[in-house]
């Protein structure tokens, strides 16, 4: 598209290759999708999510592989939205998933004048580049019509084998490095033989705890149900039923109030339909209609966070110990 | 339209990126944020393709993403590694000194 | 026989050593070495001295260079000795003295335990002396003139354990450093003017030299000669100084090392000779010195106190007779020796009488010893009748011929001069009088005191020496007297003129026989017609302010220690505030900017960060600006 102008226009003025000005689309397309970009790039920076974050890159990554596509880098457009917005970027969201979606950031700087200073270093060295840029005042450019006459692909790699081969293998060995580093970093050695299903079962029965497999999490629960804990008869709900890697996160979500009240309407309804009154007492609650099931909603969205500094409280007791 | 308002928008995510690297606890949008400056820097380096009719910028565009593709690999192991010892992304509490 | 001289020095240094370093093995017979190593010395110095009287008066001065101390470029210093008449007469002086003392100490000191180094510091006493009169350099002299200071020092500190004691010899040793800074100084000068400091070359080309030179040269051997020989202004600690025990008295504070300065002044003779200015300060400072000690003297209820005023007096005399020239340095170094003779015998006696009383220095407090102490009251006597100028007796004719020599002054100077001399001479037989009449004569003051001594005589250890110095009281005058054998004796040294008085001889001696007898006559009115109070009278005026010895110490504070404390606690103060506030300021600035430091790095990658952008963007600024200029 703005590709095929500027190509169309790059060989319309073959001999003169110096032009001074870029189609008009390209001019509207820039605009645009520069704005997009740079919304996206501070969507990065400003989204307390880090999945929200992850999202605005991708989108300015696409942007930017547009622009790569405008300026004839054909190739490294397709690449752009290959490798990154494909590939890094899939990396980012899977670590991201491994460490925790709903880790947010708070939005309190801990560091004193942080955020100052990190604004004004921002501020001036944006105002540097830009002023640096103005004075450069480039009028005219020369376009890759010429350059990419056999094509774009063709052309890079006429250079890449050639010219730049030693370059170019000295990456493909740094990208080996790179992913023999990365297995290495994340792999854990077992120092033990893993247990086999049988003798974790014969450890049970031996331990005489737990015989049966752990209870499923989020019995009353409406939401997909793996983060809050199954109650008990007694109403307390249960760390057996949830994943020990969620409860170290903190990630587990409480039955709030609102879920036990819920939990008692439910077995007065029942015990109204069967006359056994006495069971509802057990959880202390009258019969209330007007408080109505449906309204009740999530209480625990806080507490993942409050345990995790809960938990971060006892870490540095342990450490100054 | 000057390509070189493509340099002016390459610096000004530069900047966001660099300002995001400085401000965010977050490990992996500290990452991101590097990423944002790399791309920016490639920007650049397409423009000047462009505004000088050959094509050394694009093949250094590449190289970039490569080795910033390498770069996210190692560095998201560490990331992980960083996790899994402190239970935390957050880059502060790689601190181990007493304030 | 000049291979010999340096054992003069050798032995008693040879004893100081042993006893100092010998340690407790040396307790039981330490002291005999003491005296023995004297006693060499002394003999030593007698066949030095008979095989000098066989030679010709030109052939007489010996040399010895025993080796060279610090040969740099034209700073020539040796180690040499030279003996002629002048250091011969003090060698045998001092070791003569020295020895009687020694073994008058030996009975002196027999209760006390630390007697081996007391006898070590005497030694090292002698060895000092000996090498300042001894030494044939200004530098070697100077030498000796500090290590008798240490000697004296150590020694009127000898009983550390009595602060009195070690105040005084704290003040000595720091009034005697004024007067070694003289020294010094002259020493400097003398080089700068001659180029060398060693007697011969300084002293045969002293007319050469300006006579401002010479004036400063003799201004501060003079001020060097007032600190040791006590001379106003620097007499302020020879009275503390009798803190010390009496032998040191009587050999150092009285007999010799008092007299270095007497001997400095007249071993410079060709300086002051060139110098008329620095002699006339010499004879104001002695005559000013003699009234003085002696008007102190005659206030002093503490025996030996009265006897250091008496020594100052005196020692007044001989300064004045040495600032008179040529007339009157023989009779100033006459008069050195027979009041070695009496005043150490006085000295002895005091101690003597002070052994008998429990060690009673208070003269209102005695009274009436001659019947127990007869060997105490007939030497003692004797130094007395030596002292205040007795006709025949050695005072008489040292005091009588520096009288003389002070009215041959000439002019109105001599008229003064002689005024003042025999107007001391009247003071010291009244202050000497008074100290016998209330010591030896009157009632027994001491009787029905809570803690009643029993007087008695002293053993004849102490006696003896006693005796023999009352003998040289007696006689020495007499012996140096017939033929001027010693004016003939000095004056290949010090030359001799005859002064010419406007009196005759004969009137001179009458009036000091007559000022002599005036004193004695008023001191008899007051201490022996009438009973002596125990307790001193209030007194007048003079009395009181002679008591203090005439505000000396009083001065001192108001004028040098007032002003030094104050510079003191300025320089403290500026010391506190600004040296120390400008290191501390500087520590602690360091120490406030290493703390703020130290916060940037605080373990926060972002915080680093923050500083390499920073940098980046003060690299890409430097860029652009280089670029734009």
């Amino acid at each position: 598209m703005f590709s095929a102008s500027e190509a169309s226009s790059s060989s319309m003025d073959a001999l003169n290759l110096a032009v001074n000005s870029t189609s008009a689309a390209e001019a509207a397309s820039f605009w645009v999708l520069g704005t997009i970009a740079v919304i996206g790039a501070l969507g990065t920076v400003l989204l307390r999510k880090a999945v929200h974050s992850a999202l605005c890159l991708a989108g300015t990554m696409v942007i930017l592989a547009l622009f790569y596509l405008a300026n004839g880098a054909y190739f490294l457009g397709i690449v752009q939205i290959v490798v990154y917005t494909g590939a890094v970027m899939m990396l980012f969201l899977f670590v991201l998933m491994l460490v925790g979606v709903s880790a947010a950031d708070s939005l309190k700087e801990t560091l004193k004048g942080q955020r100052w200073l990190a604004l004004a270093c921002g501020l001036g060295l944006g105002a540097l580049l830009i002023s640096g840029l103005g004075q450069a005042s480039i009028t005219s450019f020369t376009g890759l019509g010429a350059a990419n006459a056999d094509g774009n692909v063709p052309a890079l790699a006429s250079q890449l084998f050639t010219k730049y081969v030693v370059a170019f293998e000295v990456v493909g060995a740094l990208l080996t490095v790179a992913a023999v580093g990365a297995t290495l970093l994340t792999h854990r050695e077992r120092i033990e033989k893993s247990k086999s299903q049988r003798e974790q079962a014969e450890e049970r029965v031996r331990a005489n705890k737990h015989l049966p497999p752990l209870p499923a999490p989020g019995v009353y629960a409406r939401h997909n149900a793996v983060d809050r804990p199954g109650l008990l008869p007694d109403g307390t709900p249960s760390d057996l039923t949830v994943s020990a890697t969620l409860l170290s996160r903190g990630q587990v979500r409480e039955v709030g109030p609102e879920a036990l009240h819920r939990v008692a309407v439910l077995e007065q309804r029942t015990a109204d339909s069967h006359g056994q009154t006495e069971h509802g007492r057990m959880y202390g609650e009258p019969h209330d209609p007007d408080r109505d099931v449906d309204d009740a909603d999530d209480e625990g969205r806080g507490s993942g966070r409050e345990a995790r500094e809960a938990r971060q409280d006892a870490r540095e007791e342990e450490a100054t110990k | 339209m000057s390509p070189v308002n493509y340099v002016y928008l390459a610096a000004l995510l530069f900047t966001i990126g660099a300002v995001g690297v400085l401000i965010r606890r977050n490990a992996i949008v500290v990452f991101m944020c590097v990423e944002l400056m790399l791309n920016a820097a490639n920007l650049t380096l397409v423009a000047f393709s462009r505004i000088h009719g050959n094509l050394d910028g694009q093949i250094m565009a590449f190289f970039v993403m490569v080795v910033a593709a390498a770069e996210v690999v190692v560095g998201l192991a560490i990331i992980v590694m960083l996790y899994r010892s402190r239970h935390s992304a957050s880059v502060d509490d790689a601190s181990l000194m007493k304030l | 026989m000049e291979s010999l001289i340096g054992l003069l020095v050798g032995f008693p240094l040879l004893g100081a050593a042993v006893l100092l370093c010998g340690g407790k093995r040396l307790e039981k017979t330490g002291h005999w070495l003491g005296v023995v190593l004297a006693g060499a010395s002394f003999v030593l110095g007698a066949v030095l001295f008979f095989d000098m009287l066989g030679k010709s008066a030109d052939e007489r001065a010996l040399h010895q260079h025993l080796f060279s101390w610090v040969p740099v470029e034209s700073f020539q210093a040796d180690v040499a000795f030279q003996l002629d008449q002048l250091a011969m007469t003090f060698v045998l002086l001092i070791t003569g003295v020295g020895t009687l003392i020694h073994i008058y100490s030996v009975g002196y000191m027999e209760h006390d335990e630390r007697r081996r180094r007391f006898f070590g510091y005497l030694n090292l006493f002698l060895a000092a002396m000996l090498l300042l009169v001894l030494a044939d350099n200004y530098l070697l002299l100077y030498v000796g003139w500090e290590g008798v200071g240490l000697a004296s020092y150590l020694l009127i500190g000898f009983w550390q354990h009595k602060p009195s004691a070690a105040v005084a010899a704290k003040k000595a040793f720091l009034v005697n450093r004024v007067g070694d800074a003289g020294l010094a100084i002259a020493i400097f000068l003398m080089f700068t003017t001659f180029g060398s400091f060693a007697f011969a070359p300084v002293l045969s080309n002293a007319t050469e030299a300006g006579e401002g030179k010479l004036t400063a040269i003799g201004l501060m051997l003079l001020l060097a000669a007032c600190g040791k020989s006590a001379q106003v202004p620097l007499q302020s600690w020879l009275g503390d100084a009798m803190e010390g025990p009496t032998p040191v008295s009587a050999l150092i504070h009285a007999a010799t090392m008092v007299t270095a300065g007497v001997y400095l002044i007249t071993r410079s003779g060709a300086i002051f000779n060139a110098a008329p200015d620095a002699q006339t300060v010499v004879v104001v400072v002695g005559a000013v010195t003699l009234l003085y000690g002696a008007i102190v003297g005659c206030a002093k209820d503490d025996i030996k106190k009265a006897l250091a005023g008496s020594t100052m007096s005196q020692i007044g005399y001989m300064v004045l007779a040495a600032g008179l020239g040529p007339i009157g340095y023989a009779f100033a170094i006459m008069h050195l020796v027979t009041h070695g003779f009496f005043k150490a015998g006085l000295f002895l006696g005091a101690g003597s009488v002070m052994h008998g009383m429990n060690d009673e220095v208070d003269m209102r407090r005695y009274g009436g010893l001659r019947k127990y102490m007869p060997v105490t009251f007939v030497t003692f006597g004797l130094g007395y009748l030596a002292i205040i100028g007795f006709p025949g007796l050695s005072g008489f004719f040292s005091k009588d011929q520096i009288i003389e020599a002070a009215f041959a002054k000439g002019g109105t100077q001599g008229w003064i001069l002689g005024a003042v001399t025999l107007l001391g001479a009247a003071i010291t037989a009244y202050y000497m009088t008074r100290v016998m009449l209330m010591t030896f004569f009157g009632e027994e003051r001491w009787r029905g005191q809570a803690n009643e001594p029993h007087p008695h005589e002293s053993p004849k250890s102490m006696t003896i020496p006693m005796i023999v110095l009352a003998f040289g009281s007696v006689f020495a005058g007499g012996l140096f007297k017939i033929g001027e054998s010693f004016v003939h004796w000095l004056e290949p040294v010090t030359q001799f003129e005859h002064g010419h008085s406007p009196l005759s001889a004969p009137v001179v001696t009458g009036a000091t026989v007559v000022t002599m007898l005036i004193g004695v006559g008023a001191a008899w009115l007051q201490y022996g017609r009438r009973p002596v109070p125990a307790e001193a009278p209030r007194g007048s005026l003079l009395t009181r302010a002679a008591r203090r010895d005439l505000l000396q110490d009083d001065l001192n504070h108001v004028a040098l220690v007032l002003p030094g404390e104050y510079l003191t606690r300025g320089l403290v103060y500026v010391d506190n505030k600004v040296v120390d506030g400008a290191v501390n300021g500087t520590a602690a600035a360091f120490g406030g900017l290493s703390g703020r430091t130290r916060r940037l790095q605080n373990g926060f990658v972002r915080s680093y960060a923050v500083s390499m952008f920073g940098g980046a963007a003060i690299l890409v600024a430097a860029t652009l600006l280089m670029r734009a200029v």
